[in-house]
């Protein structure tokens, strides 16, 4: 029997299969930041034990850093405490940062695949849920907790069990103003938040090969919010073109072996899958949330589902949603684009086109986020600082930022967003912020005209 | 450095009969700036359980006088979202021991088993007849028997087994963690380094 391109991958980095338990699994890259990583540090000094493999982890401070300023001291005590925690402890454990206003500093499921860090049929953890977004190279890519930190800077390996596999089709092309977040939105509404927990997901079909890299980032990058562990993409001429040159991209010879290899990597014809699910890309228009979860989302022009369980009712209340109800037209107070899920320079680039030449709607209050800092100099260098600056929107600098306000970029309270990020749980966004979830192209309608918009 | 040793336990619950509890929820992002651990449990379901002034929303489970116990029984889809293991810090902080759900999150049922925090899956009836049970009577006890995989209502008598993975179940009722396992087997690892290409 054939092999899928996920038991291709975790097979080769099984060092110790447990009897009745998990694997000791191999980790290839490690990405650390500061708020997942302090107490897994803390955990080796009271070991009294360095990190195994200083040369496999990565560092960047994102979650916590301020998207203003980024010069000066940052104000917030407890969050300068974090980023100054990561400092120290990558320091004494030689382990490479990308510390603030470093030209490679970013959101570090951006700066990853950007510097050629993430390479296909590579183990790929981090402290961070959307650690998934990896998998859009072909690499095991996932989310850990800080004991797992823990146990990957102490042995490089940690203890998982094989989780099952699911492969979800898309057929045919995406429409017009139909983008690779509208095609992921659509996929979570039709299997709800927990469809994929206990799986891995591969995403197979036109829909997902004839997207750019960073389209197909911002499709794994959300495999968790169905449950998925991750989700992953077989690399092809699109994935190789992508990371040919890249900082950390092999070279010479060593890039010739490496690409033998990654042509390796795909699901044999007669592998088997746990579960398998098939769409049409025809099917899927521009998608929106309307609840408390990714789960609860559906294309623009709908109406809102009508249900009567008890949490359901509690997220509409939240939401101050009405089911049976468009959403259409419902005015906006804060537009939000960036983060891991759309971030990069391929989203700020839709969304400066689309506003190019309009000017945002007077009471709209617009975030726009660069991933990283070559996200940021690229966007500059590309003159979409200026188209942002005459439609009245200012480009901050990369961080985590509104996505979970851990900074300053708070919603206020009862304020609706819509944010081009991943999660539209209660408070998200700040403390009683309501998010609706969208793509950069519908953010980019929305902020012009105040209100939800169809972006065609 | 290990964890706390689980064996069986006999007390009440706190129900929070919602579905999707993500881990937002558990422990909002603005609450994770600590660089060691300690104190999570006073954040724990810090917007659901406080309002903006600060004062204690007196509807909510944890701070009804009614309710308490070891146990936290939530509903079908429990620690969604965010891999943050503050969420299972923040519930044993608070003093649980155990979590039962018809369903969980898999990032969090690890992070949960690696700090000693027992999850504990029950099928949806099971669920739904427990809250039911603590709604008609707050005192309701419920059992859990680590050794047995057995959990068990008291007062209906109402029992299931439930699954954990027997190396896990190992390290829980002996308090050992991953990372001591893993040292032990160094020789391995670096082995199978050299087998890399």
């Amino acid at each position: 029997m054939g092999k899928t391109l996920f038991d291709k991958v975790w097979d080769a980095h099984v060092v110790e299969t447990i009897d009745g338990g998990p694997h000791v699994l191999y980790i290839d890259k490690h990405l650390i930041h500061e708020v997942t990583s302090p107490v897994a540090f803390l955990g080796l000094d009271n070991r009294g034990i360095k990190v195994f493999r200083p040369q496999h982890t990565v560092a960047t401070p994102d979650h916590n850093v301020p998207t203003i300023n980024q010069d000066l001291p940052i104000k917030d005590q407890l969050s300068k405490m974090q980023v100054d925690k990561l400092t120290e402890n990558t320091t004494n454990h030689g382990i490479t940062l990308y510390g603030l206003n470093h030209p490679y500093q970013g959101v570090v499921h951006v700066i990853g695949p950007e510097l050629g860090i993430t390479q296909p049929g590579m183990t790929i953890v981090c402290g961070d849920s959307h650690t998934a977004t990896h998998g859009a190279f072909g690499s095991v890519a996932f989310g850990i907790g800080t004991s797992e930190v823990e146990m990957v800077l102490a042995t490089q390996c940690i203890m998982q069990p094989k989780p099952k596999k699911m492969r979800i089709t898309v057929t045919g092309k995406l429409g017009k103003g139909v983008t690779a977040k509208d095609l992921i939105l659509y996929i979570i509404s039709k299997i709800s938040a927990s469809g994929g927990t206990g799986y891995f997901i591969e995403y197979a079909g036109e829909a997902f090969t004839s997207l750019s890299m960073e389209g197909r980032m911002t499709v794994c990058n959300m495999s968790i919010e169905c449950g998925a562990r991750g989700g992953l993409i077989a690399p092809d001429e699109t994935t190789f073109e992508y990371l040919k040159g890249r900082e950390f991209s092999p070279k010479g010879a060593a890039w010739d072996k490496k690409l033998a290899y990654w042509k390796t990597l795909y699901s044999d014809k007669d592998a088997v899958f746990d579960k398998e699910i098939m769409f049409d890309a025809a099917n899927i228009e521009p998608q929106i949330t309307y609840g408390t979860n990714p789960g609860m989302g559906m294309g623009i022009t709908q109406t809102v589902p009508v249900q009567t369980d008890v949490t359901y009712k509690k997220a509409l209340e939240y939401m101050k949603v009405e089911a049976g109800k468009p959403i259409i037209n419902t005015p906006v107070d804060y537009v939000f684009v960036g983060s891991c899920t759309n971030g990069r320079i391929e989203d700020l680039r839709q969304f400066a086109n689309a506003v190019k030449g309009k000017k945002k709607a007077g009471h709209v209050t617009v975030w726009i986020v660069p991933g990283s800092k070559q996200v940021e100099k690229q966007a500059i260098e590309e003159g979409l600082d200026k188209i942002l600056a005459e439609a009245g929107i200012a480009l901050r600098q990369p961080g985590c930022s509104a996505c979970l306000a851990m900074n300053d970029d708070k919603v206020p309270e009862g304020k609706l967003a819509v944010a081009t990020s991943n999660r539209n749980f209660e408070g998200r966004q700040g403390p009683g912020s309501r998010t609706m979830l969208a793509s950069p192209l519908t953010a980019a309608a929305v902020a012009i005209a105040g209100k939800i918009v169809d972006p065609r | 450095m290990s964890i706390d040793k689980f064996t069986t336990i006999k007390t009440p619950c706190v129900p929070i009969a919602i579905e999707n509890v993500d881990t937002d929820q558990i422990i909002p992002a603005r609450f994770l700036k600590a660089t060691e651990r300690k104190g999570f449990g006073d954040n724990l379901f810090r917007d659901w359980r406080y309002d903006k002034n600060n004062q204690p929303i007196a509807l909510f489970p944890l701070n009804n006088p009614k309710y308490s116990g070891k146990i936290l029984v939530g509903g079908k889809n429990f620690g969604s979202g965010s891999s943050r293991e503050h969420a299972a810090w923040a519930i044993y902080d608070y003093g649980f021991k155990v979590v039962v759900s018809s369903f969980f999150a898999d990032i969090f049922k690890g992070n949960a088993l690696n700090n000693g925090l027992l999850p504990v899956q029950v099928s949806e009836s099971f669920l739904q007849e427990l809250f039911a049970e603590i709604e008609k009577n707050p005192d309701t006890e419920v059992e859990v028997n680590l050794e047995k995989q057995l959990v068990q209502i008291a007062s209906t008598g109402r029992k299931e087994t439930f699954e954990i993975n027997s190396y896990k179940k190992e390290c829980l009722l002996k308090g050992y963690d991953d990372i001591d396992y893993l040292l032990s087997i160094k020789n391995k690892i670096e082995n199978y380094e050299k087998t890399r290409l």
